[in-house]
């Protein structure tokens, strides 16, 4: 998968968990609780749906590597390559 | 019928959740709808748990279903689906009447403010304090503080602030000024976000929604099926031992949820022998909460009573003490009306009263004695009740109590507690697959993880390690 292509899955599964957030303007340095309404289960629900998707596990101790766009593609870069 | 008995169960599954209580529930509907194939087993003929209902006489009774925070719509929309979330009304008047004061809200932070400053006298910086200190409030904090100490830091010595703080939390779950002020922190954000909500249908229309969707997400659902015990050989979840028309077997999972109550689980499904010493130990350690007692009040066919509050936190006490809302006399108790909106098309009204109890109370009473007592429990109520309803017991034809035995013989829960565990329940509840492998449990825990929207949020939570385990 290409940076792009993360960035683009990350965005499609928070659409998902929130159906009226406007995701066009997010600024991917900033963190995404900052810009959205998301809270802690929200993060879970990312979490799950990777696991589900890219059987990648992403302990708990590595969940504020998600806290930003630009973070999320960072972190799961080199995990998703080979998928 | 989607409700099976067990001998039409297959020999195996990825994963059996035991208990179909809220969190039971929730984490069976996230891990079928994660692509895992699910045994759900219930001892009792109908699903729920404590979120259960009863008919009588042609009324139902709604056991728990006394109002749950806004938190509950987005949570109902992301694990069940929209007609769930699409069934959420506010209740919109709350009352309180005590010898310090009687008021209504809409039990929302702005209208709590206006109360607090023009009744009770409170500057708005130090409303504004007190909600900010809450509202950052996490379950991972220090709990050194107590909620008696916040209170008493932003409103030292006004009992009567602290009583309408607290006496509804009480309520909704069985914490006390002695607990870790996050829990009431948490608990009490919770509510003031929006207000208090509830399930417009009742508890049988919320209960059926979730069973269809279950079936929907390929859940076999068996009931009347109790499991004897949790099979772990060699620190790993093997199956389980379960029993249905007298019948016991065996069936395979190498992942197994217990929504069993957290010493059930340890002490009696999987036995203690299965941990390690130090788990023991801080299972030992774990105080589950009290209980409850109920008075159910059906109004006759035909009859209406007039809107007197959705909520009613009503006490006869001077002042505010968890110890007497203990008590098995106790001056204190709630009030949830249900009007015909509550369930469209079902024209009745009916109310249940709900107080605090200790099981120690009840359990050991003789048979006569503990008639009596509820007897006198059922008196008590129509008595206090008249006060708001006026010539209310003329219009019942139908009155009936339960108590800590009741909540224990419908539930299993150690001591019939109704509230789950005390906080350092959580710890023990979210550790115990770290010492058996595939072993993991839901349920009220840690006062913060119970009620609706804490049973539900805390499925999600453990559907996620059950299903990291299960991939792993």
């Amino acid at each position: 998968m290409t940076l792009e292509e993360i960035k683009n899955v990350i965005i499609e599964i928070i659409q998902d968990i929130d159906e009226d957030a406007d995701l066009s303007s997010l600024n991917p340095k900033e963190a995404l609780r900052d810009q959205l309404d998301l809270d802690s289960m929200d993060f879970l629900d990312i979490v799950m749906e990777l696991r589900k998707r890219y059987k990648i596990q992403i302990p708990e101790a590595d969940y504020p590597e998600l806290a930003s766009l630009d973070s999320c593609v960072n972190y799961l870069g080199p995990r998703l390559q080979s998928s | 019928m989607s409700l099976k008995s067990l001998d039409t169960a297959s020999e195996s599954y990825d994963a059996i959740v035991i208990g179909s209580g809220l969190g039971g529930l929730t984490t069976a509907n996230r891990l079928a709808n994660a692509g895992h194939s699910i045994l759900l087993v219930e001892h009792h003929h109908q699903l729920g748990g404590l979120a259960t209902w009863f008919k009588r006489k042609g009324h139902i009774f709604d056991v728990s279903l006394h109002g749950f925070p806004y938190g509950m719509v987005k949570t109902c929309r992301k694990y069940w689906n929209r007609a769930i979330m699409d069934s959420i009304v506010q209740l919109k008047n709350i009352v309180f009447d005590n010898p310090q004061f009687s008021l209504q809200t809409t039990f929302e932070r702005q209208d709590f403010t206006d109360i607090l400053q023009n009744k009770f006298g409170i500057k708005n910086e130090v409303i504004q304090n007190f909600f900010s200190t809450i509202g950052s409030m996490n379950f991972y904090d220090d709990q050194s503080m107590t909620t008696r100490e916040l209170f008493e830091k932003f409103f030292p010595g006004r009992s009567d602030v602290h009583r309408l703080l607290m006496e509804p939390i009480t309520y909704a779950n069985g914490s006390t000024m002695e607990d870790p002020a996050i829990t009431y922190g948490i608990v009490f954000s919770n509510f003031m976000n929006k207000g208090v909500f509830t399930f417009k249908g009742g508890t049988d229309q919320l209960i059926g929604m979730m069973e269809e969707e279950l079936v929907k997400n390929g859940v076999k659902i068996c009931t009347r099926a109790k499991v004897n015990r949790i099979v772990i050989e060699k620190g790993q979840v093997r199956g389980v031992m379960a029993e249905g028309n007298g019948e016991e077997r065996f069936i395979q999972a190498p992942c197994v949820i217990s929504n069993s109550g957290i010493l059930n689980t340890i002490n009696n499904l999987a036995g203690k022998d299965a941990f390690p010493k130090e788990f023991q130990e801080a299972t030992n350690k774990v105080r589950v909460n009290n209980s409850s007692c109920q008075v159910y009040i059906g109004i006759k066919d035909g009859e209406i009573i007039d809107d007197v509050g959705d909520l009613l936190f009503t006490s006869k006490a001077e002042h505010f003490s968890s110890e007497e809302l203990l008590d098995m006399h106790t001056k204190s108790k709630t009030f949830s009306v249900y009007y015909p909106k509550t369930r469209p098309g079902h024209n009745r009204y009916t109310i249940v009263a709900s107080m605090n109890a200790r099981y120690d109370d009840w359990a050991h009473l003789t048979d006569d004695n503990y008639q009596q007592e509820k007897d006198n429990l059922i008196k008590r109520t129509m008595s206090d009740l008249e006060k708001y309803l006026p010539g209310v017991t003329d219009k019942c034809d139908w009155l009936e109590a339960a108590t800590p035995k009741t909540f224990h013989r419908y539930t299993f829960h150690t001591k019939g507690t109704s509230f789950g565990t005390k906080f350092e329940g959580l710890d023990v509840s979210r550790s115990i697959s770290k010492v058996v492998k595939g072993l993991f449990h839901v349920g009220s825990v840690g006062i913060i993880m119970s009620g609706w929207l804490g049973a539900i949020n805390y499925g999600v939570i453990v559907a996620n390690d059950a299903d990291a385990y299960l991939r792993s």
